[in-house]
């Protein structure tokens, strides 16, 4: 007998009436916005008016396929680019992050520590103001002191991996030194002691150890990077990532079934992505 | 006037059966355990008499009661649980408190009551403290009080001692013995180790594979096993298996496996020629002899040679190989004469009373 | 000694990358919205520094409205995901069983890793006049006509709790999870009643979720853009929808930096709040995931 469940059978029977209740509430609009990319009709509405794959591949007007559409095929893009980068980054300076404060010790650990998870409870359109603020203060200064203009600290792809990559390295150093946490340290003493050097040891016993958690820290801040939208709206410039372009084009032309074709490619996308990540700490869990 | 009776309980979880056909009665006041190997259906009995689980059929009854339906809050016997089950989010008084408040009871009540239980303890004054900064022993106590305080009429204990190191589970033996007679309620003690159940019951039942083997008091338990699992399990022995081959009386002659034959005093019923059966001698029966001497006509004498001795302390050993490669254990590790200790590579004679050795059906084998 | 002067430039190879990102992304950037809250615009390309702006903010009904209005509808968002996603987490994490207890948690955070954006859509595709609910009750008779279910305040709200509940319900799991039988086993025996163990038991155990689960809700709730805006449209209210238009369609950035400093020390009282009334601190409840 489990204890912790509802012993009465119509107890029993509510709870799991209200758990359906909510896995519906759950999937509603991701079905919604994923059923109706194949949809033959202009309108992402019902009626179904039959199955059709011209929203993903379609060449002609009105029906252009997300994949024939330059302006998403550019955001999708600049997506990955920004995404591939801001993760790379974070993931290097999160693994430092998390030997700093798994294995060193210094005066003011804590507060540092309390700093270094300060960014997650920072509103994301805060941090892009902000940095975005402090970016062109730093622009304008270095212009009328020196009459040089650094663009790159003007709005484009240059602060929206800056600015994303600012809180995904919260994220991404969280997730590193919860594993390097659990490693034992007797492991690198073991290697010295077998006559292994310091820099051996880190790349054959320590980083090896990390690697899951270093891939699935990559892959989430990856997903994060790929679906941020508060922060990225205040720094982005010409060069606009999906999540900007495809909330553009609802603002101005309205929701079309090509939207939801991206949404069912984005779904698919994160969703494989996560699994993945998923799996990669499965292992993690067997070992 | 028994405070708990088990009446042909039987417990199924699908197709296996966790407890089958299990009696029992414990007097008022006694220390009652339940001695049995992991996995032989002793936490199972526990928890449906606390109401945890239902059982299959049969009946449990507290203080002539029948308890059977009634859910576990609203049963007066309490339980400390195998790994205390402490609430971490309440401080020691408030976790005494916790019963007495469900209870609805007073708040000046509740205060003197946990005041009173924790003097009772050996623990004054701890109430504001947290369950972190307590030893293990003093949990310990504190699990026991928080049950005591309600005044149930059988406290149960699920294997409490299991967490705690060697030397403080000695000490924790006695103190519950102790606190049981301070209290002078009904315990129900469960415990695979055998000196845990010895060393505190008034009354040990034998479990094993969901029946009770033997229910008695620990000195029958030891001296008259009744079945090979018992013998085996309470206490050090020494097995030798083999076939009977004749029987006179109550002494039964065995042909050894290892070859040759023992003779031992028959330890059951209704076991018959050519059967498996087990002989099972206590190292302390067995005394060790340099020289060859003229066996008396009931004892049994082996000859071998000193393997090894295994001193500790009172509990010392002499490991002997006999020529056959059988291995026993004797507690007689001294020779004849003041200062005469075997050496390794000793020839022995090795001497038991037969009836020192209990011959039972071998376990699988009946 | 070699052995400690290698411990400090190891010490110090760490620390820069860290101290970089921490000043120079965080530190810096906040101090600076903070300077340019207090320039007060005087002429064109003139400054001088003063509370100019805060006094504008007070005297601005539209303003404070909107920042009251994003605060108790996130304090409202936070309470109802946790009513909603207090049963789902005990659930997977107490009464399902081993194999789809990963199910179901897989299935929780599936939507976690879709975009705001993509889930915003789906229920404008749902809600909207011409949406798929509309749709259904015409087409069942319970309606006349085309309704608008869009637009309203009840509807922001049901798409803020579906965008948040699971930030909800992951710590909560990961609480709850820790959890021993035994200690409901233990409530029950000592007598205890099913709602004298949730209150004193359950409820206690799980706090350090609860608090977690409530900071990152809130936190997001309050600093969210996308689901008010394009649910609630251009009459949401929400107070970034301030920020970001005094920052990107007025160019005035004074005054959004002045919202935005508002919009952080408000969040950041209500966290510090909520980490004093339970007992609990930052580090230990939003690391812990």
């Amino acid at each position: 007998m489990n204890v912790a469940a509802p012993q009465s059978r119509f107890l029993r029977a509510t709870y799991s009436g209200y758990l359906v209740l909510f896995f519906i509430y759950l999937a509603a609009p991701l079905v919604a916005a994923g059923v109706f990319a194949f949809n033959d009709s202009t309108f992402s509405a019902l009626p179904w008016k039959g199955f059709t794959l011209d929203w993903f591949f379609g060449t002609t007007d009105p029906k252009v396929g997300m994949f024939h559409d330059r302006r998403l095929l550019r955001g999708m893009g600049n997506s990955l680019y920004i995404g591939v980068i801001v993760a790379a980054l974070s993931v290097v300076v999160g693994t430092c992050n998390a030997f700093l404060f798994e294995r060193k010790e210094f005066p003011f650990k804590s507060v540092l520590y309390i700093l270094m998870v300060l960014p997650l409870v920072i509103p994301g359109v805060i941090l892009g103001i902000s940095i975005l603020v402090f970016a062109s203060m730093v622009a304008n200064g270095v212009e009328n002191g020196t009459g040089i203009d650094l663009g790159f600290l003007r709005p484009g792809l240059f602060l929206v991996i800056i600015g994303q990559f600012s809180f995904l390295t919260t994220i991404t150093s969280l997730v590193i030194a919860a594993r390097l946490r659990k490693f034992d340290v007797a492991l690198e003493e073991a290697a010295l002691n077998l006559g292994a050097t310091r820099v051996r040891v880190l790349a054959t016993i320590t980083l090896p150890y990390l690697a899951p958690a270093l891939f699935s820290a990559f892959i989430v801040g990856f997903l994060i990077s790929f679906e941020n939208f508060n922060t990225t709206l205040m720094l982005v410039g010409s060069d606009a990532p999906l999540t900007i372009t495809m909330y553009d084009r609802m603002v101005k032309v309205g929701s079309t079934p090509v939207l939801n074709a991206v949404s069912f490619f984005l779904m698919v996308g994160s969703g494989l992505l996560a699994l993945i990540s998923v799996l990669a700490q499965r292992q993690r869990a067997d070992d | 006037m028994f405070d708990l009776q088990g009446d042909s309980l039987t417990k199924r979880f699908g197709s296996f059966t966790a407890v089958r056909d299990v009696s029992f009665e414990v007097p008022s006041g006694s220390f009652f355990s339940i001695l049995g190997p992991s996995g032989c259906g002793k936490t199972t009995l526990m928890r449906m008499i606390a109401g945890f689980e239902e059982p299959t059929s049969g009946d449990i009854r507290i203080k002539g009661t029948s308890v059977v339906g009634t859910p576990p809050n609203k049963r007066n016997v309490k339980m400390v649980f195998q790994h205390l089950a402490l609430f971490p989010m309440m401080n020691i008084g408030e976790n005494i408190a916790y019963g007495l408040k469900c209870r609805g009871e007073n708040k000046v009540d509740i205060r003197r009551k946990v005041g009173e239980v924790l003097d009772r303890i050996g623990l004054p004054g701890v109430e504001e403290k947290q369950v972190s900064q307590l030893s293990g022993g003093q949990k310990q106590r504190i699990a026991i009080a928080r049950c005591m305080v309600l005044e149930p009429d059988v406290l149960l204990l699920d294997e409490p001692l299991g967490a705690l190191d060697l030397k403080l589970r000695e000490h924790m033996k006695i103190e519950l013995k102790q606190l049981q007679h301070q209290f002078d309620t009904t315990f129900l003690y469960i415990t695979h180790d055998q000196s845990e159940a010895l060393v505190m019951s008034d009354n040990v039942a034998v479990m094993k594979s969901g029946r009770f083997e033997q229910i008695g008091p620990p000195e029958q338990l030891y001296h008259a096993p009744q079945t090979a699992f018992v013998a085996g399990f309470v206490g050090d022995s020494n097995r030798f298996e083999g076939r009977l081959s004749a029987r006179a009386g109550d002494e039964a002659r065995v042909t050894l496996d290892a070859g040759g034959e023992m003779v031992a005093r028959l330890g059951q019923e209704g076991l018959s020629d050519g059967a498996a059966v087990s002989v099972f001698v206590r190292p302390e029966a067995i005394s060790a002899h340099a020289t060859r001497g003229a066996a008396a006509a009931d004892m049994v004498a082996v000859e071998g040679t000193v393997d090894s001795l295994l001193f500790n302390g009172a509990n010392s050993r002499l490991l002997v190989k006999l020529d056959d490669g059988t291995q026993i254990e004797s507690s007689h590790t001294t020779g004849a004469g003041a200062g005469a200790r075997f050496a390794p590579g000793d020839r022995v004679t090795l001497t038991w009373a037969v009836a020192d050795g209990l011959c039972f059906a071998a376990e699988g084998g009946a | 000694m070699a052995r400690s002067d290698a411990g400090k430039l190891s010490l110090i190879l760490l620390m820069t990358p860290f101290l970089m990102w921490i000043v120079l992304l965080i530190i810096l950037p906040q101090i600076g919205i903070g300077y340019l809250s207090f320039q007060e615009k005087v002429g064109p390309r003139q400054y001088v520094f003063g509370v100019g702006n805060y006094v504008e903010f007070l005297s601005e009904p539209i303003y404070w409205n909107t920042l009251l209005r994003t605060a108790w509808m996130s304090i409202l968002v936070t309470i109802l995901a946790l009513m909603i996603g207090f049963p789902v987490a005990y659930y997977i994490a107490k009464i399902a069983r081993k194999r789809s207890r990963a199910a179901l948690f897989l299935l929780c955070l599936i939507p976690l890793w879709v975009s705001d954006l993509v889930r915003a859509f789906g229920w404008i595709v749902l809600l909207r006049e011409t949406g798929v609910i509309s749709g259904a009750l015409q087409s069942v008779g319970l309606i006349g006509g085309p309704v608008e279910l869009l637009y309203n305040d009840i509807t922001v709200v049901i798409g803020l709790v579906y965008t948040v509940v699971l930030f909800m319900i992951v710590p909560l799991v990961s609480t709850l999870e820790g959890m021993d039988n035994s200690l409901l086993e233990a409530g029950y025996n000592l007598g205890g009643t099913r709602f004298t163990v949730f209150r004193m038991i359950v409820v206690p155990y799980a706090m350090p979720g609860i608090v977690a689960g409530c900071i990152i809700v809130f936190m997001l709730t309050a600093g969210s853009y996308l689901t008010p805006i394009l649910l609630g449209g251009k009459n949401s209210m929400w107070f970034t929808e301030q920020i970001y238009t005094q920052f990107i369609t007025r160019y005035n950035w004074e005054s959004g930096s002045t919202f935005g400093v508002l919009l952080l020390l408000f969040t950041s009282a209500v966290v510090w709040l909520g980490l004093r009334l339970t007992g609990q601190n930052l580090a230990s409840t939003v690391a812990k995931e």
